[in-house]
C-alpha cells in the first residue's frame, strides 16, 4: 500500500482505539464506539455501492465465505426441503470449496462443481444448463468474482441473472476483486458478496458479507446479534474501522492502479515469455479479463517449488499455488479444472504486482530467471 | 557452505541446524512431508509426519532467522518406504524403515535435490560421528545412529553434515533450551513415524489382511498353535505367541523362523537360536576390513567379535560369540571400534 494511504489507515484504527469501548454498551464509551461501526459501515457501503444496512462485519474472508454458503443454504432448505443442490464453480477459494464439501458431508447438501474453459472461466451457458436441469432444487450459486490464482475474472452479472431468473440467491466471493476491479452491489445484481480487509491495504482479521436485506441467512455464530442478528460477537472496532477506510481509498484509486498494474504486468508477461520461450501463460491474455496485477506462468521440466526457493534466494517472492495453503505444496485445483496435466500444475508459478511494484523490481526479476529456470530444470524430478 | 537443514520439527535436527547457523553457513531449513494423509493435531503419540510436526520446525526456522520450505516427499515415501516396509514383512523379512528411509529418502531424494538447487550438502540431527569422511559411534553411546547410517554411499556422506556427533542427548536439549528453542523439551518420537498409534502388526494386517497358518514346535513339529498373518513374527520374538500347547520342557518358546509361502511360523527355545554364522548381501565398504573387527545386527543390539570371509557376492560372518535371533532383512554393519568399516544385509 501507498505510505499515505498507510497513515489513513493508521489514523482510523488509532482514533477508534482511543475512542474504544463495546459498541453493543448504552454508556457513553459504548455508544462512541457503536458511532465508530455505523460509520465505517456506512462508509464501506458508500464504497461498495450496497446500502448500509447490508454490511455485515465479521473476522474474515473465511468467515465471510462460511456465513454466505452454510447461512444461505440452511435457509434455503428450511424453507423448501427440496432445495439441497449448491452450483458453484470448479475454482473457488478453499473458504468456499471447504465450506460447500462440509455441507455435502454433513447436512446432505448435493453439490455441482461448474467446468471453466481453459483460462479459467465459467460461461453462462454452463450456469443456464445445470440451473434448467431443475430450478426448484437449487439452493444457491456460489462464484467467485476473481480468481486468486490466476486472475481470471468471472462474467458476475450474467451469471447472477441466471440465478435470479428463478429466484435463487447468488453469492461471490470478491476477496480479490475489491480495489483491484470496479465492484459495483447494486449494478452486479449479487445478492451476497465476500470481501476482506488484508488485501486492500486494511488490517488482517476482519472482513465482511454484503448481504441483501431480503436475503435469509441462518447465522454460524450465535449469540448477542450484534450484526443484525445474523452474526454475533463483540466487533473489533479499530480493525472494521480500518477495514471501511481502507476500502474507501481502495476503491478511489482503483482505475489509477488498474491501469498502471497491468501496463506492468503485460510487460512482465512478455519478458517472461521471451526470456523463457517454452514457458505458457496460465488464464487469460490480460485485458479486462484478468487482475491487473496477477501474471501466472507454469515452467515446464521445473517444479514450482524449486523455482520459489531459488527466487526467494535471489531476493524474489513469488507463491506456487494458493497463498493460502500452508506448507505443502500441491497441484492447484484451479489448473486442473483448466485442464492442465498434473505436472504442469506442479510447475507453475505466480507473479503479484501491487501498489509498490516498480519496472526496476520486473527487470530484477528478468535478469536471475533464465539462470533459475536452468537450475530448476536440472533438479531431479518427484513422484 | 550453503546447507540444506532437513528440519523433522523435533530437537535434534533444529539444533542440528543451529550449530550449523553459528558455524556461520549459510542455511535453509526445510521439513520433509512423508504423509500422503497429514494427520491433524494430534496430543499424545507423535510421528514425523504429523501437522505439528511441520508448525515446530517452522518456529525452529523463525527463531534462527532462516528461509523455510515443506517439501512433499509422501509419494516416494508411501513407495520406498511404507510399500517396502510391508513387502519386507510379507517376505518373512524384519525391515528397518528409519534405515530405509535415510538412503533413499533423506540422503538420496533429498540430497539430490539439494545438489542440483545449488547446496552444498544435508544438514541432519542425527547421532553419529562424521569427520573427514569417516563415520563413526556418537558421543552417546545410548542414542547413537551411526547402524542406520551405515548404509550411505562415501558420496552420499560426502554430500552430508552431522553436528551433533560429540554431544550427548542432554547436552542437546540444554543447548536447545539456550537458545529458546520450543522443541527443548519435546518428548523424542518413537519408532515408526508412519504407525501413529505403534500397533504394527494392526498397520501390517490392514495392509496385509488375514492370512492365518500354523505355528509349529521345531523340536516335535507337532503344531502349537494358529496366526492369523506370519508377517506378525518376527525372529526371536518370544512374546505374544499365544501357544495353545504348553512347551514339553515348560521352558519359554521363541520365534525361530518365519516361511511366507507355507505360513509358517516356527517355535523352539532360546538357544536354538543363538547363531554362529551370518551370511550376508548387499556389503558396502567404507574402509578396508582389518583381521578381525566386530558387527552389530540390529539397531541398538549387542555387539559380536567376528572374522569376516567373501562368499559369492556376500559375505560370511563367523561370531566369536553367538547372537540370538539373527532376522533376516536387518543391517550388519562392521566396527572397527567406534569406527564404521562397512554395512551388509543379513540374509
Ligand atoms: C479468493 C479468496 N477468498 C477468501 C480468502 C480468505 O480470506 P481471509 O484470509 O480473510 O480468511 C482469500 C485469501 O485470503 C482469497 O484469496
Amino acid at each position: 500500500m501507498l505510505r499515505e494511504a498507510v497513515e489513513t489507515v493508521t489514523a482510523a484504527v488509532t482514533a477508534a482505539l482511543t475512542a474504544a469501548g463495546n459498541a453493543s454498551s448504552l454508556h457513553t464509551a459504548g455508544r462512541r464506539a457503536r458511532r465508530v461501526v455505523e460509520e465505517s459501515r456506512e462508509q464501506l457501503a458508500a464504497a461498495l455501492g450496497a446500502r448500509p444496512s447490508e454490511v455485515v462485519f465479521c473476522g474474515s474472508g473465511t468467515e465471510s465465505d462460511n456465513l454466505a454458503v452454510k447461512g444461505i443454504w440452511w435457509a434455503r432448505r428450511a424453507a423448501d426441503p427440496r432445495r439441497t443442490r449448491i452450483l458453484a464453480s470448479a475454482v473457488e477459494h478453499h473458504a468456499v470449496l471447504d465450506a460447500v464439501e462440509w455441507l455435502a458431508t454433513h447436512e446432505g447438501a448435493t453439490v455441482e462443481w461448474l467446468p471453466v474453459d481453459r483460462d479459467g472461466r465459467l460461461h453462462p451457458d454452463v450456469l443456464r444448463e445445470a440451473v434448467e436441469r431443475d430450478p426448484s432444487d437449487v439452493a444457491l450459486v456460489t462464484v467467485m468474482w476473481a480468481n486468486n490464482e490466476v486472475g481470471t475474472v468471472q462474467p458476475v452479472r450474467r451469471l447472477a441473472e441466471i440465478a435470479h431468473e428463478h429466484g435463487i440467491p447468488f453469492h461471490s466471493d470478491a476477496v480479490q476483486a475489491v480495489g483491484q476491479l470496479p465492484v459495483d452491489v447494486a449494478t452486479s445484481g449479487v445478492d451476497a458478496l465476500t470481501l476482506t480487509g488484508h488485501k486492500f491495504g486494511g488490517p488482517l482479521g476482519v472482513g465482511a458479507l454484503v448481504l441483501g436485506r431480503d436475503i435469509a441467512c441462518v447465522p454460524l455464530l450465535h449469540g448477542g446479534g450484534q450484526e443484525r442478528d445474523v452474526r454475533s460477537g463483540t466487533l473489533d472496532t479499530p480493525a472494521v474501522a480500518g477495514l471501511a477506510v481502507a476500502a474507501t481509498l481502495a476503491v478511489e484509486r482503483q482505475p489509477e492502479l488498474h491501469a498502471r498494474l497491468s501496463g506492468l504486468r503485460d510487460d512482465l508477461v512478455r519478458r517472461v515469455l521471451t526470456a523463457v520461450p517454452d514457458a505458457v501463460l496460465n488464464g487469460p491474455a490480460g485485458g479486462v479479463d484478468r487482475l491487473p496485477g496477477n501474471a501466472h506462468f507454469s515452467f515446464p521440466g521445473c517444479e514450482g517449488d524449486s523455482l520459489l526457493l531459488l527466487l526467494d534466494a535471489r531476493g524474489v517472492e513469488v507463491s506456487t499455488g494458493s497463498a493460502c495453503s500452508s506448507g505443502v505444496a500441491r497441484p492447484s485445483h484451479v489448473l486442473l479444472a483448466m485442464g492442465a496435466a498434473e505436472d504442469d500444475a506442479r510447475s507453475s508459478l505466480r507473479f503479484s504486482l501491487g501498489h509498490t511494484s516498480t519496472t526496476a523490481e520486473v527487470d530484477a526479476l528478468l535478469e536471475v530467471l533464465p539462470g533459475v529456470v536452468e537450475r530448476a530444470r536440472s533438479v531431479p524430478a518427484r513422484r | 557452505m550453503r546447507l540444506l537443514a532437513a528440519l523433522s520439527g523435533g530437537v535434534d535436527s533444529a539444533v542440528a541446524a543451529a550449530l550449523a547457523v553459528e558455524a556461520g553457513h549459510d542455511v535453509t531449513g526445510v521439513h520433509l512431508a512423508l504423509s500422503t494423509s497429514p494427520a491433524t493435531l494430534r496430543s499424545g503419540s507423535r510421528g514425523c509426519c504429523s501437522k505439528e510436526d511441520a508448525r515446530d520446525a517452522s518456529r525452529v526456522a523463525d527463531v534462527l532467522g532462516i528461509p523455510y520450505y515443506v517439501w512433499d516427499f509422501a509419494e516416494q515415501f508411501r513407495a520406498d518406504v511404507v510399500d517396502d516396509f510391508v513387502a519386507e514383512y510379507a517376505a518373512g523379512r524384519t525391515p528397518n524403515p528409519c534405515l530405509r528411509c535415510n538412503e533413499r529418502i533423506k540422503f538420496t531424494a533429498v540430497l539430490d535435490r539439494a545438489l542440483a538447487l545449488g547446496f552444498d550438502a544435508v544438514v541432519t540431527g542425527h547421532h553419529a560421528r562424521l569427520e573427514h569422511g569417516v563415520l563413526s559411534r556418537s558421543a552417546d553411546a545410548g542414542k547413537d545412529q551411526s547402524y542406520v547410517l551405515a548404509v550411505l554411499t562415501p558420496q552420499q556422506l560426502a554430500g552430508t553434515v552431522l553436528p551433533l556427533g560429540h554431544l550427548t542427548k542432554a547436552r542437546v536439549r540444554e543447548l536447545a533450551a539456550e537458545r529458546g528453542l520450543g522443541v527443548a523439551d519435546k518428548p523424542d518420537s518413537h519408532d515408526v513415524c508412519f504407525i501413529a498409534d505403534g500397533d504394527t502388526a494392526g498397520f501390517l494386517r490392514s495392509h496385509l489382511g488375514s492370512q492365518p497358518g500354523p505355528v509349529v514346535d521345531a523340536l516335535t513339529g507337532a503344531v502349537v498353535g494358529a496366526h492369523d498373518g506370519a508377517y506378525g513374527y518376527t525372529v526371536g520374538q518370544r512374546r505374544g505367541l499365544a501357544l495353545s500347547v504348553p512347551a514339553a520342557d515348560g521352558r519359554p518358546r521363541y520365534v525361530l523362523s518365519v516361511e511366507p509361502v507355507s505360513r509358517t511360523v516356527t517355535v523352539g527355545p532360546g538357544e536354538a537360536l543363538d547363531v554362529h554364522e551370518v551370511r550376508c548381501t548387499r556389503p558396502l565398504l567404507h574402509a578396508p576390513l582389518p583381521a578381525s573387527c566386530a558387527v552389530q545386527l540390529r539397531a541398538h543390539g549387542a555387539v559380536h567379535d567376528c572374522v569376516v570371509r567373501q562368499d559369492g557376492d556376500g559375505w560370511r560372518l563367523s561370531l566369536a560369540t553367538p547372537a540370538r535371533g539373527v532376522a533376516p532383512g536387518q543391517a550388519a554393519v562392521l566396527y572397527d571400534g567406534d569406527r564404521v568399516l562397512a554395512s551388509a544385509t543379513s540374509a
